[in-house]
């Protein structure tokens, strides 16, 4: 066992964790933050998506020794301080950009990063962005519809209810 | 116009808030202290025979609570099929027992024959490699034709491949090959529709208490239907009686139907559960999930239309062969027969169907209904087959369906293959389909792409299903040995707010935010007063849950009866409170009025009143304000389609694109046209998927070479186009009282002959006489078949 010490969502937490812990059991398991999924074993489909120093992380690639002295940040982190939900969740609400839920947080955390990198993106670089995270309910259209309009653009044109 | 949140209203969905926050609570995310967990052995071949397995030293390792085999379930009950198919000489079907291990023989790759239960999971993936378990490899029986010709058998007991062999409708087959045989023209066509893995996002997960205070169990579970697997478990696998057995599927992560059925890990974990007296959980890893999910579709059909020199459809014949996989999953038997051959008539007056279906075992995973469910496999035989004659005839698609479309003024319908459909209107979807996909402009469109030297293709396709699944005395008839009604209960509470416990389960359709808007609607009040309970066999009355969009049709009926129930009592209240007879109470915008006075008395008043019954005449009333409906359905229901896209195909590589999509629906009424659009763009992207990139591949000893993201493609954001939905030319429903049809399957049905239509139209548009590809149409197969043209 290694003693791990980083900071998730602004609060700084220490465990005694395996050496091969991932990081996305760690922030599970021992940290009980169960809004980080697991969709997949093969670093494919993304649910499992948080920021470690404000780069976008698979949280099953790395070892969580390996985020020692990160700053980590998840899903349940991500709402505003009032408790009422971000520009990116509420897009993601306003035009129905998910349905089961499970890839969800994935994709809030995926779309937080891309518009860190890229503040209007086209439809596109949207899509492109989106490579590494799997759903399996939406065809993506209002995912992608939701990720422009939280960038701030006009999303009126583009078809659906 | 819709109330703010009443039918017909685009209502945002309450349950995203603790989606986009991760406070969504799956089965995986409930964690207490003391759970042990279970991790399963697996078969590493498609046929053998378990000739010892020794779990001594397994048994001794690091945290090893307990091991499992065979040998442990061999006093209790198997997995049954729930509908009984006749052959066409009147013989039941074969059903081989199911057990929760497997015990003698190893039936597919991934067939679990132990199971070991450790304080952690890395303790018991440890002790699963110590297991010795002697499993002689066998010949496997992977190609079905091979199936029914050899002498290996997946199920030695039965002594054939063949499960049935099944006729709809057997009195009509012989009318059928006459109008074939004096036909003008035939066409023929041969297609395989591909093998999928619904591929939910969360994967399947299950987790076991056991108090032995009061004897009882409960299972937290990924279900789409927690009171059907608690009745499978209960009355055919384990033997629990139902009332010391509680089933929950909590938040449930898509399902798309492999979560409808009852698998063996719910049974283990519930029996590990007992023996160790503590928690046991399981969570299968994607690999696993792909290895024992139930499969979907798997059809190799012939079909067959006969046509008139003017182009009416005189015939259709059919015969399919129906993977049905090592083992027979709850509805598989169903799946390929009554959900697929009554369907075979189309949306099209033709006056002979027959089909022939022969379900045939083999080692692989068990196949059962994925979204659509036999209805994609119809609609995809008859679309491709009648876009086939319509080149071979030279006549416009578009044309020829619309000449044999049954007509606005001929329903109630009765089709040549045994359904009566109730509404519709196939010219008006046409119409619309036309408009909004601007096909006006599909020249131009196609001179561009070729200016870029690629070619562009269009396709166009009509379908219709059965959903609301399903009247119990009919599908009685027909083999079914569950009935599937659903139920409501509604629950005024003493302070007016209100809780709906549903037999219907959500796993991404949004019922908490739709049903409340019914009853939003009924009541005149506030729909964040209403709250959805469902999931949870301990709350929710006896209702057969979500699948074969059926949740709106049958268990939102049931809402609606309850309601009125509930309308029906309160009245009686609100009359005695205003000192009138029942029949001189009106009930409109949440108000009861004495009718031609000025008293009036608020629903809320009412609710608190039913609780607080001081001076009820108790004889006439009854206190509380609670009332149960169980609706079962007078028919199917019959959602219907026109559907188009446009494809530009790069001749160079045999790369396909989706450009653009257009689907128009009939779903009857909408009760929320935000959540009924977004059910279509799934199913759309389902079908594109299965039409360009999902195939399911075994090799010929039975591996499964598509076993994980990396080599089972799913669509990703960039495959897909912006889609142009419409359901604004819906006739309503003739038999329920919200008028509904169902929506969640109808984008997976229309889309995958859509785009193949497109393909071949891509092609032939490149002098390149292509005239049937195989779907998943990948590059490799598109050029190959240019190739060869």
């Amino acid at each position: 066992m290694t003693k791990v010490t980083m900071t998730v969502n602004g609060v700084s937490v220490s465990r005694d964790v395996g050496g091969n812990t991932l990081l996305s059991a760690f922030l599970r398991e021992d940290l009980r933050l169960t809004g980080t999924h697991i969709g997949c074993d093969t670093s494919q489909c993304g649910a499992c998506l948080v920021h470690v120093d404000g780069v976008a992380v698979k949280s099953c690639t790395m070892f969580a020794a390996e985020a020692e002295g990160a700053d980590v940040a998840t899903i349940e982190g991500q709402a505003n301080e009032d408790g009422s939900l971000n520009v990116i969740q509420q897009a993601f609400q306003d035009h129905h950009g998910l349905q089961c839920g499970f890839c969800t947080p994935g994709m809030v955390m995926t779309t937080a990063a891309l518009l860190k990198e890229n503040p209007k993106p086209s439809e596109a670089e949207v899509r492109a962005y989106l490579e590494g995270n799997i759903c399996r309910c939406t065809g993506y259209h209002n995912i992608v519809k939701a990720v422009l309009a939280a960038s701030g653009q006009d999303v009126s044109s583009i078809a659906a209810e | 116009m819709p109330k703010d949140d009443g039918i017909g209203a685009a209502t945002l969905r309450r349950e995203d808030v603790r989606f986009l926050t991760g406070a969504g609570q799956y089965t995986d995310d409930i964690q207490a202290s003391g759970e042990a967990v279970a991790v399963f052995a697996r078969s590493n071949v498609a046929n053998g025979v378990i000739k010892s397995i020794d779990t001594s030293q397994a048994a001794a390792m690091p945290g090893v609570l307990a091991i499992f085999t065979g040998e442990d379930f061999t006093e209790v009950g198997g997995n049954p099929a729930g509908w009984l198919i006749n052959s066409r000489d009147g013989t039941p079907m074969h059903e081989p027992k199911r057990p929760v291990l497997a015990h003698g023989k190893v039936r597919h790759v991934g067939d679990a024959y132990a199971a070991v239960i450790a304080e952690t999971k890395a303790q018991a993936m440890d002790a699963i490699e110590a297991i010795e378990a002697d499993i002689e490899e066998l010949p496997a029986v992977v190609n079905m034709k091979e199936a029914l010709a050899g002498d290996t058998f997946v199920h030695d007991e039965i002594g054939t491949n063949q499960c049935f062999d099944w006729g709809w409708i057997e009195d009509n087959r012989a009318a059928t090959d006459a109008a074939i045989k004096g036909a003008h023209h035939v066409t023929k066509l041969e297609l395989v529709n591909n093998r999928l893995v619904p591929n939910a996002m969360e994967p399947r997960s299950s987790r076991a208490e056991y108090h032995r205070g009061n004897d009882e169990y409960i299972l937290h579970t990924t279900s789409q239907n927690p009171h059907l697997t608690r009745l499978l478990i209960s009355a055919f696998v384990l033997g629990i009686p139902e009332n010391k057995l509680t089933v929950i599927a909590p938040d449930v992560g898509g399902g798309f139907g492999s979560k409808i059925y009852h698998y063996g890990e719910e049974a283990l974990v519930l029996a590990a559960a007992k023996k160790l007296n503590r928690p046991v959980t399981w969570t299968a890893d994607r690999t696993e999930a792909f290895l024992t999910d139930a499969h979907g579709r798997d059809h190799v059909t012939t079909i067959e239309l006969a046509l008139d020199k003017e182009g009416n459809f005189l015939a259709f014949r059919t015969e399919t062969l129906a993977n049905v996989g090592a083992y027979l999953s709850n509805f598989s038997t169903a799946t390929p027969t009554f959900l697929h051959g009554t369907l075979m008539a189309g949306n099209y007056t033709v006056p002979n169907v027959y089909v022939n279906v022969k379900a045939v075992f083999t080692n692989t995973a068990p196949v059962d209904a994925y979204r659509g469910a036999g209805r994609p496999e119809a609609t995809y035989s008859l679309e491709r087959v009648i876009d086939m004659a319509a080149r071979e005839m030279g006549m416009d698609p578009i044309a020829l369906r619309r000449k044999n479309f049954i007509k606005s003024d001929q329903y109630p319908f009765a089709s040549a293959a045994g359904l009566e459909y109730d509404s519709g209107n196939y010219d008006a979807l046409m119409d619309k389909m036309e408009s909004v996909a601007d096909i006006a402009g599909f020249a131009a469109r196609r001179k561009e792409s070729e200016a870029k030297g690629l070619l562009r293709g269009f396709g166009v396709n009509a379908y219709i299903e059965a959903c609301g699944i399903a009247p119990s005395n009919l599908v009685g008839v027909l083999g079914s040995r569950v009935g599937l009604y659903d139920a409501a209960t509604v629950r005024v509470n003493a302070t007016g707010n209100i809780s709906v416990m549903v037999g219907a389960h959500s796993h991404g359709q949004g019922h908490e935010t739709a049903f409340p808007q019914v009853v939003a609607d009924m009541l005149g009040i506030d729909a964040t007063s209403i709250d959805i309970v469902h999931g949870d066999t301990s709350k929710i009355p006896f209702g057969m849950g979500t699948y074969g969009s059926r949740s709106l049709a049958v268990c939102g009926s049931a809402v609606v009866r309850a309601t009125e129930k509930v309308i029906t009592k309160a009245k009686k209240i609100a009359a005695h409170m205003l000192e009138v007879t029942d029949q001189d109470i009106s009930f409109e915008d949440g108000i009861f009025s004495a009718i031609g006075t000025n008293k009036t008395v608020p629903f809320g008043e009412v609710a608190l009143k039913a609780y607080i019954p001081h001076d009820f005449p108790l004889d006439q009333i009854e206190p509380g304000l609670e009332e149960t409906a169980f609706y079962d359905p007078a028919n199917f229901t019959y959602p219907s389609g026109a559907y188009c896209c446009e494809v530009e195909v790069d001749p160079e590589t045999g790369k396909v694109r989706v450009d653009r999509f257009a689907a128009v629906d009939d779903f009857g009424n909408v009760i929320n046209p935000m959540i009924v659009t977004g059910q279509v763009h799934g199913g759309l992207g389902q079908g594109i998927g299965q039409a360009l990139l999902e195939n399911t591949t075994y090799d010929e000893d039975g591996q499964l070479l598509s076993a994980s993201y990396m080599d089972y493609t799913m669509p990703r954001a960039d495959d897909l186009p912006f889609f142009k939905v419409d359901h604004s030319q819906g006739t309503p429903c003739t038999h329920n009282p919200l008028g509904v049809k169902g929506c969640g399957e109808a984008g997976a049905i229309g889309s995958p002959p859509t785009v193949i239509n497109a393909v071949i139209d891509a092609l032939q548009s490149g002098g390149k006489n292509v005239t049937h590809i195989d779907m998943p149409v990948t590059p490799h197969r598109v050029w190959t078949a240019m190739q060869n043209a």
